[in-house]
């Protein structure tokens, strides 16, 4: 086992962190609706465009060729970074959210009624709605499989799901709103062994644990550039070639096509069969960045970093009076959801902001899982590597002063 | 807290805390819901209206932050036997006021405590929570049975 990390130097590597907010020094704890960016990924983003800026896979000139070579080089980093077998398989999409409302729209396009989709009960909204929507179009069934008062996945519910019609189980690896971490090589075995394929939203799971898709055998996978420490509006899918293959285009125009004739199309091979338009060039390659960065940290290192302040910000917690913590799987990330007394989370929210304390308020997009806990809403303070002991303790604090101020 | 975070002042924790008016009410002839989806905020306004354009009577009930549950109770003290015609214009006025557009000092107004609330615009994300009864009444007296402040 390598070194532990040495928080106050790579805190150094995100200049954001050194600025008041409110008056106070920032504490940042809302890392699961984005992550902060490290200054090496803020200058390859700049750095496109401020010296290339051309558009890919066309120019025959320099800074074309030169933004090719960038761009197919972060797709090589990704592809690395997943362990996927091909960078083919590797399809650049805005987010999460693009990459499965593409399986949701191709892979689903082949789906019948009556057709089976299994889901689970603490899925983000990313992960209803586009296959709510695909029931509605191709007459396909919603399966919801069930979890405990701790915020876990019940198995042998989610395996009773699980039948001849089943065509596909999308699941999240790790949950935004509670920071469950789900058994995905079992649930990748349970429906493997019917010939079932996978897709995992790893939204939340990308920074916090290495993701190999060969040794899971993962049919999909998608992940958001922005929870990865790089830019906004760039997202993966991993899709494994055999199916991406036999799926039919998503969006359509401009980069995904042979040949185009008014009597006939043809389309590219992978990945460019789904990577319709201009894509966020700056973006992708400012992901490449992000890659490299976790990387020279190390996932071990960040998630034992992780792990530290997870088992400290869950004791501390406990200690306050009146606070209930939502999410208490015994596998998770760094994520600390709770309410208090019977103060509103948005009132929380406000509350620690007047202290410098960044965190979330609301359902997080899980509103089906807030009705199964009879919450509206939590508040959630979640933790990245960069994020220190004192800063739980501030919170503790904050927090104390908050229910003070309602007392 | 500090002396920039209007928003918590006494009043506010107070109204929040209980309520005025809070509950159904009985004999009641306009009603309406509010909600704000995002938020969770949940509220119904009820009105008994007389004949000649009175609030004789104004209730609510309903669950949200303490901004909502504040602003509500403060609006059924404020417009309690007002002319419905009063508590348009204080709508109108009490929006300018959340933008930052209406400053209570310096604008004549019909607004008396509700002036507390003018701090709020700093805060955009808590706006849509001291607006929603306020929406709910609106929809109350246009018989428009549900609004969402989305």
């Amino acid at each position: 086992m390598s070194l532990p990390l040495d928080i106050q130097a790579v805190r150094r590597d995100f200049p954001v962190l050194d600025q008041l907010a409110r008056g106070k020094p920032l504490i940042y704890m809302d890392n699961a609706a984005t992550t902060l960016k490290p200054t090496s990924v803020v200058e390859a983003v700049t750095e496109h465009y401020r010296m290339g800026a051309a558009n890919v896979h066309r120019g025959v000139h320099f800074l074309s060729e030169e933004a090719t070579r960038k761009f197919d080089a972060s797709r090589e980093k990704v592809r690395a970074f997943l362990n996927a077998k091909e960078a083919a398989e590797v399809i650049f999409t805005s987010g999460t959210t693009g990459a499965i409302n593409l399986v949701a729209h191709s892979f689903g396009a082949r789906l019948k009624p009556g057709d089976e989709v299994i889901i689970s009960e603490m899925e983000h909204h990313s992960n209803i709605v586009p296959w709510q929507l695909l029931c509605e179009r191709q007459g396909t069934i919603l399966r919801v499989a069930p979890i405990n008062d701790a915020g876990e996945l019940l198995l042998p519910e989610l395996e009773q799901l699980i039948n001849a019609r089943t065509r596909l189980v999308s699941i999240v690896a790790v949950s935004n709103a509670l920071g469950t971490i789900n058994p995905i090589e079992q649930i990748i075995a349970m429906a493997h062994s019917r010939d079932i394929p996978v897709l995992l939203d790893c939204a939340q799971a990308v920074a916090h644990k290495t993701l190999d898709v060969q040794a899971l055998g993962v049919d999909f996978l998608a992940f958001s550039s922005h929870k990865l420490f790089g830019p906004t509006g760039v997202g993966v899918l991993y899709g494994r070639r055999a199916l991406l293959d036999t799926m039919p285009p998503f969006l359509s125009g401009g980069d995904m096509i042979r040949s185009v004739s008014f009597a006939k199309t043809t389309f590219a091979e992978l990945p460019a069969k789904f990577e319709a338009g201009t894509p966020h060039i700056a973006g992708v390659i400012g992901l490449g960045a992000a890659v490299d960065y976790v990387n020279a940290l190390g996932l071990e290192r960040i998630a034992a970093a992780e792990a530290e302040l997870l088992h400290y910000g869950t004791s501390c917690l406990r200690q306050i009076k009146g606070l209930q913590q939502v999410g208490t799987a015994a596998q998770k990330t760094s994520i600390l959801g709770f309410t208090l007394d019977d103060i509103h989370p948005h009132d929380i929210g406000t509350l620690l902001d007047q202290e410098g304390i960044a965190i979330r308020a609301g359902h997080h997009c899980t509103q089906p899982l807030m009705q199964r806990f009879g919450l509206p809403a939590t508040a959630r303070a979640s933790l990245s590597f960069y994020n220190t002991k004192a800063e739980i303790d501030a919170l503790v604090v904050a927090i104390e002063k908050t229910q003070r101020l309602f007392a | 807290m500090s002396s920039q975070m209007e928003l918590y002042q006494q009043v506010i924790l107070e109204h929040n805390k209980r309520p005025r008016n809070f509950g159904k009410l009985d004999g009641g002839n306009r009603a309406a819901e509010g909600f704000n989806p995002l938020c969770g905020d949940h509220l119904w306004v009820y009105l008994e209206v007389t004949t000649d354009g009175i609030i004789q009577q104004i209730a609510f009930e309903g669950s949200g932050c303490a901004i909502c549950k504040a602003s509500a109770s403060m609006m059924t003290v404020a417009l309690k036997g007002a002319k419905v015609e009063v508590a348009q214009a204080m709508f109108g006025e009490f929006q300018r006021l959340l933008k930052g557009e209406l400053n209570p000092e310096s604008t004549p107004n019909q607004l008396g405590k509700l002036k507390i609330f003018s701090g709020i615009w700093q805060y955009p994300a808590r706006v849509k929570c001291a607006a929603l009864a306020w929406h709910a009444l609106s929809g109350a007296l246009s018989n428009q049975p549900t609004v969402s402040t989305e």
